[in-house]
């Protein structure tokens, strides 16, 4: 069974412990600059939104990559860079439509989620389940639930 | 050891900033931000210097479990001799600052001398400079804050600033960081002013890496968050209701002060509850509270964000202030809303954006008001004053407009900046200051509630709550129920909560941990990141040093017995009803229980004994 990580931005409070526990699983070291999921904040609108790859099956930054430094991990899915290969030219962050894979000064090379290996340590860090890690078939399933639900407005949907 | 072992000191008067190694003798006894700031400042200053001039210093301090993952591990506090009362201030703030100046690789920056001109110190990393600010002289914490993110392009960066009431010389001004988060308290905004430094701005990418025991700690942390997440304060109350969730709690006890102190228990309180900032409004259908939102790391987020209902009448041709942003906790709603009479909650989460954007202390602003209220009633302030407002208790759209004055200096102002303890000898009143040390009182009645009576008085920055939070047992029962009305015991009570919290403060934890935590569950977590012997009995130890540190260099400072004392009316007029109805508070049952249990001798000074036995 595939796994994504599913994100609820409406739970998420901006705690950043997700991002630091990336970059503590990632680079040993507390460190939300080197986090590979980034939380925003929309002060003006109250909202906070956690954001990071969403490990396309038709990876843009795969099929940019020229030297061929990005794969797929089976066993997860996820989209990994190869450090080893990687020359750090960044034609990547330019096909990536969403911005989530990024250049590290700290390597010379592009770092971006790999879901950890399969345990990824944001959604096991976050308090309040705004990430969670779940059957890739299912990652709306909350929304749609509660969309139901409002059809229904004195129903306690149960499915 | 999750110390960075380093300082930045800047020399405002010569415009240097340079690198220092942590005294990392006096780390392991004081452990840090809170209690190792302090000792910097009682080596480096003379206590009895002119608070607001160049003698004074400034010290923006983290703690070792600053901007690591223990939940709540992202404070800061900035230390100081208070402008507002003489005596040391440590006043105490969360939001994102001070992890990312420990990111940059400082556990603390010390200010010294006072700047020609105004400036603002650039830290990126390891490189610091001051930097001209001429242009962000006279611009609010929010605009100043915009700026420097425009100026330098660097989204991630996090500032501390001064809004305008600090540069106007407001004795209470804060120290506001990342927009809405203060270290609010005792006027460190107005000493960060007097030395013409207007802002903080930090980025640090290099993180965190030394934690002594990394597999110890994580655990030790986990398994915080998880006492935290089964707490039904910190698990359920404060996240929904944030601090507010006392509001009605303590009006039904009889422990809520209204109208200066003159009355308790406020016939207003539920419309300014918790309760309240839920309820869907007419106007719009959506409620005062947009979401709750955490400070780094927490994982508690008790903080609220809000919006004002759009057509109200503070609002309604002010769209700048119609969006989202840092709405009401329970002291400044009390302050601002009980103690004024004003039980509007629009216009109170208002006046706190514009606390928020200029940076008033609003426990200080909303008390002091509220003394000149009282004053207006009995007509030794009048409209002449304060410029033709009708300030009466209850008067909304008065406290409004005053407000709107106040952040710019203007009219009745320069009154106002001087705190209650001034304004009330000022016009001749004293006796209607409710102040200790000259700092206003939170919102818990000391008629009501015996402990925090004892717990302001001898508070070592004068009145405050969050220096012995007594309230913790004394109305919600935690660790232990103890009676509100009882004298037994307090004393012994006011000390353990005074060293407990000297002790969390310093590791930069958040308070707001021990409605769940005791020091079994946090003094692992620091053992396992810093170096050193941290069991419960030596974090224990460390937050009673610190404690008569700072009792000592209020010593040093002139204060004596004499001023650990609360105002007469909390003494001698009788709460007149309700279930509180015909107690006053009875310190005098306390006190000298308190100097003993404290080790120190019967005129509140700290023996030889006591200093020897905390190598002090």
């Amino acid at each position: 069974m595939l796994k994504s990580l599913n994100i609820d931005p409406g739970k998420c409070t901006g705690c950043l412990q997700c991002e630091m526990a990336c970059s503590y699983e990632h680079t040993g070291t507390f460190n939300p600059s080197r986090s590979y999921i980034k939380v925003f904040t929309f002060h003006h609108e109250g909202r906070f939104a956690p954001y990071t790859c969403t490990q396309c099956d038709e990876a843009w930054c795969m099929r940019a990559c020229p030297v061929d430094a990005i794969g797929i991990d089976f066993s997860t899915g996820a989209k990994v860079v190869y450090e080893d290969k990687c020359v750090g030219c960044k034609v990547c962050t330019i096909a990536c439509p969403f911005g989530t894979i990024n250049y590290s000064q700290a390597t010379g090379k592009v770092v971006k989620c790999d879901l950890c290996g399969g345990d990824p340590q944001c959604a096991a860090a976050c308090p309040t389940d705004a990430i969670t890690y779940v059957d890739a078939d299912w990652t709306g399933y909350d929304r749609m639930l509660a969309s139901a639900a409002k059809s229904l407005p004195s129903a306690e949907a149960t499915a | 050891m999750s110390w960075t072992r380093k300082i930045l000191r800047v020399d405002l008067s010569k415009g240097s900033c340079t690198s220092e190694p942590l005294n990392m003798e006096w780390a392991k006894q004081y452990l840090g931000q809170r209690g190792l700031a302090s000792k910097y400042l009682t080596e480096e200053v003379d206590p009895k210097c002119d608070a607001l001039g160049p003698d004074n210093k400034l010290i923006m301090a983290t703690g070792p479990l600053t901007g690591t993952m223990a939940s709540t591990g992202g404070r800061y506090s900035v230390i100081c001799k208070s402008p507002l009362t003489g005596a040391i201030a440590c006043s105490n703030s969360g939001g994102f600052f001070g992890a990312e100046l420990k990111f940059a690789g400082w556990d603390m920056i010390i200010f010294e001398g006072k700047s020609k001109k105004p400036v603002y110190l650039l830290v990126q990393d390891d490189k610091a400079e001051l930097r001209a600010a001429d242009h962000l002289w006279g611009k609010s914490a929010w605009e100043t804050d915009d700026i420097i993110h425009r100026t330098h392009q660097e989204p991630q960066m996090r500032i501390a600033c001064v809004g305008r009431t600090a540069e106007h010389g407001c004795l209470f001004s804060a120290v506001i960081n990342d927009k809405h988060r203060a270290a609010g308290r005792s006027g460190v905004g107005t000493v960060m002013a007097s030395k013409n430094l207007k802002a903080v701005a930090v980025r640090g990418t290099g993180g965190i890496g030394n934690v002594s025991d990394a597999k110890a700690f994580m655990a030790a942390t986990n398994d915080g968050k998880a006492v935290l997440a089964e707490n039904a304060v910190t698990g359920q109350g404060l996240p929904a209701y944030g601090t507010q969730v006392l509001m009605n709690v303590i009006n039904g006890v009889g422990g809520l002060p209204a109208r200066n102190m003159r009355d308790v228990g406020f016939e207003g309180a539920e419309h300014i509850s918790a309760e309240a900032m839920a309820e869907p409004r007419k106007s719009d259908g959506k409620p005062n509270l947009t979401t709750n939102g955490a400070c780094f790391g927490c994982t508690i987020a008790c903080g609220r964000i809000s919006t004002v209902d759009p057509t109200h009448f503070s609002v309604k041709d002010k769209p700048q202030y119609q969006g989202a942003s840092g709405g009401l906790e329970y002291e400044a709603a009390w302050a601002l809303g009980a103690d004024t009479g004003v039980d509007d909650l629009d216009a109170l989460t208002y006046v706190n954006f514009l606390c928020n954007e200029d940076g008033m202390d609003p426990i200080t602003y909303g008390s002091t008001v509220a003394a000149a209220m009282e004053m207006f009633e009995d007509g030794v302030i009048t409209t002449k004053e304060t410029g033709g407002i009708e300030l009466t208790f209850g008067n909304a759209e008065a406290f409004v407009a005053i407000t709107e004055q106040f952040v710019t200096g203007e009219g009745f102002a320069k009154d106002l900046g001087l705190g209650s303890k001034r304004l009330c000898e000022k016009y001749k009143r004293p006796e209607l200051s409710m102040t200790v040390k000259g700092q206003e009182f939170p919102a818990y009645d000391p008629r009501g509630i015996q402990g925090i009576g004892l717990a302001y008085a001898t508070s070592n920055r004068g009145a405050c709550h969050l220096r012995g939070y007594t309230i913790a047992s004394e109305v919600l029962g935690i660790p232990v129920k103890t009676e509100m009305n009882d004298t037994d015991g307090k004393p012994e009570l006011v000390k353990a909560f005074q060293d407990a919290t000297a002790l969390v403060d310093s590791a930069g934890l958040c308070v707001f941990t021990t409605f769940a935590w005791g020091m079994d569950n946090i003094a692992p977590q620091i053992d396992a990141a810093c170096e050193g012997d941290w069991s419960v009995e030596y974090c224990l130890e460390t937050g009673e040093r610190i404690w008569n540190m700072e009792r000592l260099f209020n010593e040093a400072a002139g204060f004596t017995a004499d001023d650990d004392k609360l105002p007469k009316r909390l003494l001698e007029e009788a709460i007149k009803g309700g279930p509180t109805k015909g107690q006053v508070n009875r310190l005098g049952d306390m006190l000298p229980k308190y100097y003993e249990v404290r080790g120190w001798t019967a005129d509140g000074k700290v023996t030889p004994e006591t200093r020897q036995r905390l190598s002090l």
